[in-house]
């Protein structure tokens, strides 16, 4: 259930990133041009998604638990640290060199155009040498859930 | 700009926001694309069958946006190889080191009140916002 459910979420939300323009990465360097022919799209569809999901956040986190799992899994994380800083600048320099996040890029794969694929293969090359970086977190639920690493470790 | 782009701006956002309430709401997890990557790649574990569905359904999605509307995904652009390494290489790096990108720290990361999140995104904005500047108009290199 929660496999076909993660599929048509995410189908509906590689709609949602074609629809608003933001698989165009034009768009996005258009956006982060302050000083040229600045272009607000990517604010509406931020700022779009963020209202959605600020308001159905709080009433979907005051229930116990999710519909077909038994917990939610989210970050435990707080501090600010440096790792976070300093991987968000990071990102954000790959973002502007190349008008891609990781969503839209994946989702520009099925246009087979060797730029995507050559992007989105560094990245994962980049993925993988960050998750050896000391400090970074491990991709959430492994750090809250004991349950889940015990699982882990008896594979 | 035309009230056409600014509808689909905001529909398609919604759509967004709608698709990551989704995933929270059903199965409790955080809409981060750049995790959801990343949680592919080392190991399997419980959580790859749904990371795999969920990318699965990003291509799915993809390939519905190429047969409607081909455009969406930008004009010919000139595109350097090199560049574009470079770019997925930090963007890899950046996402994995920081916990998260647009997605999972704008969009969800803000809707749930994260104080980290709402640094990481200032973080990526400013050093995109200057990036761009500096590949533009300091060294007058051709952009997407």
């Amino acid at each position: 259930m929660t496999i076909a459910i993660a599929f048509v979420l995410g189908l509906a939300f590689a709609l949602g990133l074609g629809m608003s323009g933001m698989t165009d990465p034009g768009r996005v360097t258009g956006f982060l041009d302050v000083t040229g022919r600045w272009d607000p799209t990517l604010a509406f569809v931020m700022g779009s998604a963020v209202a959605v999901s600020f308001v159905s956040f709080g009433w979907i986190l005051a229930r116990p638990a999710p519909l077909f799992d038994r917990r939610f899994v989210l970050p435990k994380h707080q501090r600010i640290t440096t790792s976070l800083v300093g991987g968000a600048a990071l990102f954000g320099i790959g973002w502007g060199l190349s008008g891609y996040c990781p969503g839209p890029a994946l989702v520009s794969l099925v246009t087979g155009a060797p730029a995507v694929i050559v992007f989105v293969a560094a990245m994962a090359v980049g993925v993988q040498l960050g998750s050896w970086v000391p400090g970074t977190p491990f991709p959430v639920e492994r750090t809250i859930d004991p349950a889940v690493s015990e699982e882990t470790r008896a594979q | 700009m035309p009230l056409d782009t600014i509808t689909k701006a905001i529909v398609g956002g919604a759509l967004i926001g709608a698709a990551a309430s989704g995933l929270l709401l059903c199965n409790g997890r955080i809409a981060g694309i750049s995790n959801i990557f990343a949680g592919v790649l080392p190991r399997w574990d419980r959580d790859t069958p749904w990371r795999l569905a969920f990318l699965g359904g990003l291509l799915a999605g993809g390939i519905v946006v190429l047969w409607a509307h081909p455009a969406a995904f930008g004009a010919g652009a000139p595109r350097s190889l090199p560049r574009l390494a470079l770019a997925g290489f930090l963007v890899g790096v950046g996402t994995r080191i920081s916990n998260g990108c647009t997605s999972g720290h704008g969009v969800c990361g803000l809707a749930r009140r994260s104080r980290r999140s709402l640094a990481a995104t200032m973080t990526f904005m400013a050093t995109g916002v200057i990036t761009v500047y500096v590949v533009r108009h300091v060294l007058g290199l051709p952009l997407p």
